[in-house]
């Protein structure tokens, strides 16, 4: 069982023409991932790596019944290219583009409410339920197939927590970035409830950073909602305020947004949190009770 | 990105927020013609620097003639101006904004920014003007009135008219916050702001509400589609450092620690120094070389790190998924091969290609220390440092 994505999910990619889109296209399909359309405006007829290029996005959907899509497309167009794909009434999109303008974000997150879709990102590392199809651009050996939740605002943290699981022998039902900018498509509370009502998921692993109220939202939630264990880790324990550490929602702005009250909501709602990067995966081992 | 406060004045006078009259000046002869100009009983000169705080610092002085307005301005200019956001350094006074005083009657406060949890843009208002908003929000969080603008439909001004009235105002003074609102609304939106602050905003004894304070920042996600921000740009008011590795497309921000960290990834390179801090030291520098790094790339970054007179021992961190490690291997050896190393660098590679890269780097003639896993990095880093006094918050 995973959450969002399995072994059935029919995936296009917009922007599959392009550098990024053909290279992760490649990993994708390697991957075992049903890739069966790219889009691209003005190359449609093609094939690409194998796979058959549309002019638009609704066309590819009623060609090949593609239920998900995968975005590499550069950030001054991307939120039409996620426009088009809501349009289009594609259930999953995964956002992949990193520095969109956060207005634009306000725009999108208004279309996608009351819309059949749900979206991932922008700016994240995208979803994988391991063993069965990977959407986005994380390495796919790092991953086992097993029980264990995975969400985050972080990429690349994301992976060292993944092998750090991985190598405990606790393998991971869905792995999820949510993405690091200031507005994301889909929050921590939302994929913490489909974790919890998912029969496949045992525990979740959630990784936060500073800036904004997602972790707390999640603690929120977690207290109120939640019976799975779950064990946290926050970066950014170091940064000073006012600074915008890379991501761009990652900013201790006007006093708020600490590592520390993220923590501090974390621990209040039951969650173990790590302090170390490297505790990762025993803090959850622990927390299971193994 | 930060602007000036003349600057944001200037882009809020375009839409139609009133400010005070005045114009700015590079040198005390100029600040003193200004002052004249300007006439009226009182002047103020304000140094230009981007923090806040200027007040207290001494960077706000008001001037009985233009003679005074020169002297002011030149007590300013070329000299530092340290507040609680310039650290103890503080930061050089390059320009002085002289402007007409003004006969206040009340001050407000006034903002727009973005509400991440809301996904829209709020407006936010207090009565309690000319003191930090936060401390307000902190002690009375009633004093503090918001409205959220739609979305797609952005602020109609029934919203602005609902803010002025349950802020209290009354008349004239409402219609007229109302309307200020509104066009403070407009510069934030058509600019792509993330935050645009007016503190105080004043009412005059004549009736007038001016911006007697502004600051402007705006989304550099956006700054692709607004050359004329891109323009106001102030490199004098950035660390050099942060400069140069914008220009290499890295995201640098120095801290005061001693060990430099170079990581791939914004979440990882912030969990690179928590971790350097539990072993026992501090980080340097946040440093995200991103994904599809190139060895020029990893290059240019070395070296903006080991520039840094500060850093003591380096910690390289790549969890290789679309960055091969490989490539990180070979960029490191070019950058050492023209950069004379006068530190110990641990270096810790792992996923896509890491035991290639490893093979690399020990092939190569330079001496590095491979880590296995964060915390054995972390530690090795550390117990490379010079022997010394445990670090903290010195510096």
């Amino acid at each position: 069982m995973s959450i969002l994505i399995d072994a059935d999910t029919r995936v296009l990619v917009q922007g599959i023409t392009g550098g990024e889109g053909t290279f992760h296209t490649r990993q994708m399909v390697a991957y075992g991932t049903r890739v069966v359309a790219g889009v691209t405006p003005g190359k449609g007829g093609r094939t690409h790596e194998g796979i058959p290029v549309f002019d638009t996005v609704d066309q590819a959907v009623e060609r090949t019944g593609a239920s998900a899509a995968v975005l590499f497309v550069p950030p001054a167009f991307a939120a039409d290219a996620i426009l088009e794909a809501i349009d289009a009434g594609v259930a999953l999109v995964v956002t992949i583009t990193e520095g969109i303008p956060a207005l634009d974000m306000v725009r999108v997150k208004a279309a996608l409410a009351g819309s059949k879709t749900r979206m991932i990102g922008p700016n994240c590392p995208g979803v994988i339920t391991p063993g069965q199809c990977k959407i986005g651009i994380m390495p796919g050996d790092i991953h086992r197939p097993g029980a264990i939740g995975v969400v985050s605002r972080s990429g690349t943290l994301t992976y060292e927590a993944v092998s750090q699981l991985t190598a405990l022998g606790l393998g991971q039902s869905t792995c999820i970035g949510i993405g690091g900018d200031p507005i994301p498509g889909t929050s921590f509370v939302d994929l913490l409830e489909l974790f919890e009502a998912d029969a496949g998921t045992e525990a979740v692993v959630l990784i936060g950073e500073i800036g904004g109220t997602a972790e707390e939202e999640a603690a929120d939630y977690i207290r109120g909602h939640m019976t799975k264990p779950a064990a946290a880790f926050v970066a950014g324990q170091t940064a000073p305020p006012g600074k915008r550490m890379g991501h761009a929602g990652a900013i201790i702005a006007g006093g708020k947004g600490t590592a520390a009250e993220k923590i501090q909501a974390l621990e209040a709602a039951g969650v173990a949190v790590a302090r170390s990067p490297a505790e990762i995966g025993t803090t959850l081992q622990a927390a299971l009770g193994r | 990105m930060k602007i000036h406060e003349f600057q944001a004045k200037e882009i809020l006078r375009r839409h139609g927020v009133p400010t005070p009259r005045g114009r700015i000046a590079r040198t005390p002869e100029e600040a003193g013609q200004i002052a004249g100009e300007l006439g009226g009983e009182v002047s103020v000169v304000k140094a230009q620097i981007h923090a806040g705080g200027r007040g207290k610092g001494g960077g706000i002085r008001l001037a009985r003639s233009a003679a005074e307005a020169a002297a002011h301005a030149r007590a300013m200019l070329g000299m530092p101006l340290v507040t609680h956001q310039t650290g103890p350094a503080g930061r050089t006074v390059r320009k002085v904004l002289v402007e007409e005083g003004l006969d206040i009657d009340r001050e407000f406060y006034l903002a727009v920014t973005l509400d991440r949890a809301a996904a829209a843009p709020v407006v936010i208002a207090s009565l309690d003007g000319g003191v930090e908003i936060e401390k307000v929000a902190a002690e009375r969080p009633d004093a503090i009135r918001k409205v959220w603008a739609d979305p797609l439909l952005g602020l109609s001004p029934f919203r602005a008219r609902r803010l002025a009235f349950g802020l209290g105002l009354e008349g004239k003074t409402a219609g007229r916050f109302a309307g200020f609102v509104t066009a403070l609304f407009e510069a934030f939106l058509t600019n792509d702001g993330s935050l645009a602050e007016i503190n105080p905003l004043v009412l005059t004894r004549a009736g007038d509400l001016l911006a007697l304070d502004a600051k402007m920042t705006f989304d550099d996600n956006a700054l692709f589609r607004h050359p004329d921000l891109r323009a106001l740009r102030d490199l004098d008011e950035e660390d050099p450092l942060e400069t140069e590795a914008s220009r290499h497309d890295l995201s640098y921000i120095k801290l005061a620690g001693s060990v430099g960290c170079m990581v791939n990834g914004a979440g990882l390179a912030m969990a690179t120094m928590d971790i350097i801090k539990l072993a026992g030291a501090m980080p340097a520098n946040f440093l995200d070389v991103g994904g599809g790094t190139d060895p020029g790339k990893v290059a240019s970054a070395f070296r903006i790190l080991t520039s840094d007179a500060d850093v003591q021992a380096v910690l390289i961190n790549i969890f290789g998924g679309i960055v091969r490690c490989d490539r990180v291997a070979a960029g490191v050896i070019q950058a050492l091969q023209s950069v004379r190393l006068r530190v110990p660098v641990v270096v810790r590679l792992e996923g896509t290609n890491a035991r290639e890269a490893a093979r690399m780097l020990e092939e190569s003639t330079l001496e590095f220390v491979v880590a296995q896993g964060m915390e054995d990095a972390a530690e090795k880093v550390v117990a490379a440092l010079p022997r010394r006094a445990p670090e903290g918050e010195a510096r």
